[in-house]
């Protein structure tokens, strides 16, 4: 079933003459304006839509929390899509600018605001582009009402697909996320009540008005409700977006449509949703996992943004590691202490592990570290880092402890002692032979 | 367990940390707002920033659109450059320098023209993008021209390992386009036509 992708490839969809001619654009956002914005709500809380961007939270619930009154409202929405292995609202946007402008306009006019941005990420330069000539378009065709909304371009920086991190870039300041609550549905952008939506959810809010909301919410399962980009990446042999009905099983997602592994090898193991999101190994206890956000999380990872990496047998999970290490390290903002020292800390065991330097004992000082860092910083770019670092460590310790010996042997260190679990809680007891 | 002292990559200074012996001037006061006056800013510059700034209800807000005006005019963030802006929106040089300093696009020392970002996150980096940041090195990275940077994920893992060409994204490469991509830059023609990503269909069709 293709709801968003329905042929995405059609030559000048991105322009409003074909947009509204052949997709029926800006009828919902023309029959929205003529309905209460309280019923604009309802179908949105009906349909049962949850978050695009990570989280998952209903996005008709989040409208609801913004105060009625007159104040000054904002929407904003998230396209600083950042998160490693996801690009599914680059190729919304690129592709069919025009229902983003409509769903922002229908969400705009649900929750009462006059003002909105998107907020796209500064590499997406050439989307950008696309989106602001769609917006002129529909501006100068006077389909906006009055609703005042512009393109804002962002300069690269990962933070800032956090929430109230974006508003801060977005206020011109350096991308530190603020503490919550308050949360930006009371206190947001320039301190006014803001509703914040990713790009593929604002997408559906024109499709959920023209099915209405209970007929959409039939699609899926019962708490998954609807269709879901899925950037597949990683060794596949047909990496790219694929539009799922939520709760198709993992592994039809990786084999029937993005090809499988490449040259037929096994799959060690894959990151369900985004870089951030715990790891699970290829097996087929976690392939048969429906792809839908309470199965994910009922296997112990998450969708996130939607994004499946797959890592193939031949990848060394150290090197895999590493390079997930060093990116949070690049990417923390450095305002709480446990992630900025968390993350380089755990980079600098994992250099010492490549280098043997290391003994198996450093792999517990590493999970306790992640740990740690677990739910103690104002945002959870930390805990994005622990998620998969951590369940690594866990899958693949046997893997972990083998390279440790060799490096070490390599750097003339000699075999380590055996190590004791020093630490009650810093994962499962080494076998000593 | 020693480690071996020589293995510690220091500076020239001694110190593992840059730039500590560069030390503020603590003599002079800090930089003010700059006096219209005295700092001519491009009458282009003034009216882009301007009109950025009338898009917001806060006109800070502007700030990361304007030093992108900024550093497309003086190819880097120069304090020149940072001046400018600041005189234009009434804000001090150190403001702009801390919100400069925070993102990846924005380059507080001299750099080359052309912007090569190299994705090197994971996806990419499974499918040899370790490699082509080597290649495309070896091809522009001494290039006065060129600016290439190893970045993080750029979104794009469809076509990994990629690169974005000033904005063009291009994909999936190998090593020999590294080349392809300089000429191609040289030439003044559109980067590796055949791979840009905005020509790609949708997977599965």
């Amino acid at each position: 079933m293709e709801l968003l992708f329905d042929n995405i490839d059609q030559p000048g969809l991105n322009t409003l003459e074909v947009y509204r001619r052949d997709r029926g654009g800006y009828e919902m956002l023309a029959k929205a304006l003529e309905m209460e914005p309280a019923d604009v709500l309802a179908q949105l809380q009906a349909s049962g839509l949850r978050g695009r961007g990570g989280a998952g939270f209903a996005m008709g619930t989040k409208a609801s929390f913004l105060p009625q009154g007159d104040m000054d409202k904002y929407v904003v929405c998230n396209a600083d899509e950042s998160e490693p292995g996801t690009f599914k609202d680059r190729e919304l946007m690129q592709k069919n600018p025009h229902l983003l402008i409509e769903g922002l306009a229908i969400a705009a006019h649900a929750v009462g605001a006059n003002k909105a941005f998107i907020f796209i990420r500064g590499e997406y330069a050439y989307v950008a582009t696309i989106v602001e000539t769609a917006l002129e378009e529909a501006k100068a065709a006077n389909l906006l009402g009055t609703l005042d909304l512009w393109v804002h371009r962002g300069a690269g920086a990962y933070i800032c697909g956090e929430e109230t991190a974006l508003l801060d870039a977005l206020e011109g300041k350096r991308g530190n996320p603020r503490l919550k609550p308050p949360f930006p549905a009371v206190q947001g952008l320039y301190k006014g009540p803001t509703l914040i939506n990713n790009v593929e959810t604002l997408m559906n809010a024109p499709i959920i008005l023209r099915m209405g909301g209970e007929e959409y919410a039939k699609i899926g399962t019962a708490r998954s409700t609807g269709t879901k980009i899925v950037s597949v990446s990683g060794c596949v042999e047909r990496p790219g977006n694929y539009e799922i009905v939520l709760g198709t099983p993992t592994r039809e997602i990786i084999y029937d449509l993005a090809g499988g592994p490449l040259d037929g090898k096994k799959i060690k193991c894959f990151f369900p949703g985004g870089s951030s999101a715990p790891v699970l190994p290829g097996t087929d206890e976690y392939l048969d996992v429906p792809y839908d956000f309470d199965s994910m999380a009922k296997a112990g990872s998450m969708i996130g943004s939607g994004a499946i990496i797959v890592v193939d047998e031949d990848v060394s999970i150290v090197q895999l590691a590493l390079k997930t290490a060093k990116f949070y390290r690049h990417e923390s903002c450095g305002k709480c202490t446990p992630c900025r020292e968390g993350t380089n800390w755990t980079v600098k065991m994992l250099e010492r592990i490549d280098g043997g330097e290391a003994t198996p004992m450093d792999l517990d000082i590493m999970a306790s570290v992640c740990d740690q860092i677990m739910g103690n910083c104002l945002c959870v770019l930390g805990d994005s880092m622990a998620m998969p670092i951590g369940t690594m460590i866990k899958h693949f310790r046997a893997e972990f402890e083998t390279h440790i010996d060799e490096a070490r042997e390599r750097a003339g260190l000699g075999a380590a002692n055996p190590q004791y679990n020093r630490d009650e809680y810093a994962g499962p007891t080494p076998a000593l032979t | 367990m020693a480690i071996d002292p020589s293995r510690i990559r220091r500076y020239e200074h001694g110190s593992r940390v840059p730039g500590w012996d560069e030390a503020a001037d603590l003599t002079k006061d800090p930089a003010e707002v700059p006096d219209p006056a005295t700092t001519p800013v491009p009458d282009e510059l003034r009216a882009e920033i301007e009109s950025y700034m009338s898009r917001y209800p806060d006109f800070r807000s502007a700030t990361i659109p304007a030093l992108h005006a900024a550093q497309r005019l003086h190819g880097w963030c120069s304090p020149t450059a940072l001046e400018q802006v600041a005189c234009v929106m009434r804000l001090t040089p150190a403001y702009l320098t801390s919100v400069a300093t925070f993102y990846d696009m924005f380059e507080t020392v001299p750099k080359g023209p052309v912007d090569v970002y190299v994705c090197t996150n994971i996806s990419c980096s499974l499918r040899g993008a370790d490699a082509v940041y080597a290649a495309m090195l070896d091809a522009a990275g001494n290039d006065p021209e060129f600016h290439v940077k190893p970045f993080e994920c750029l979104g794009a893992c469809d076509i990994a390992p990629m690169a974005a060409v000033d904005g063009e994204y291009v994909g999936p490469l190998e090593e020999a386009d590294c080349r392809q991509i300089v000429e191609d830059v040289k030439a003044g023609r559109p980067v590796l036509e055949s791979k840009q990503l905005r020509r790609r269909k949708a997977a599965g069709t």
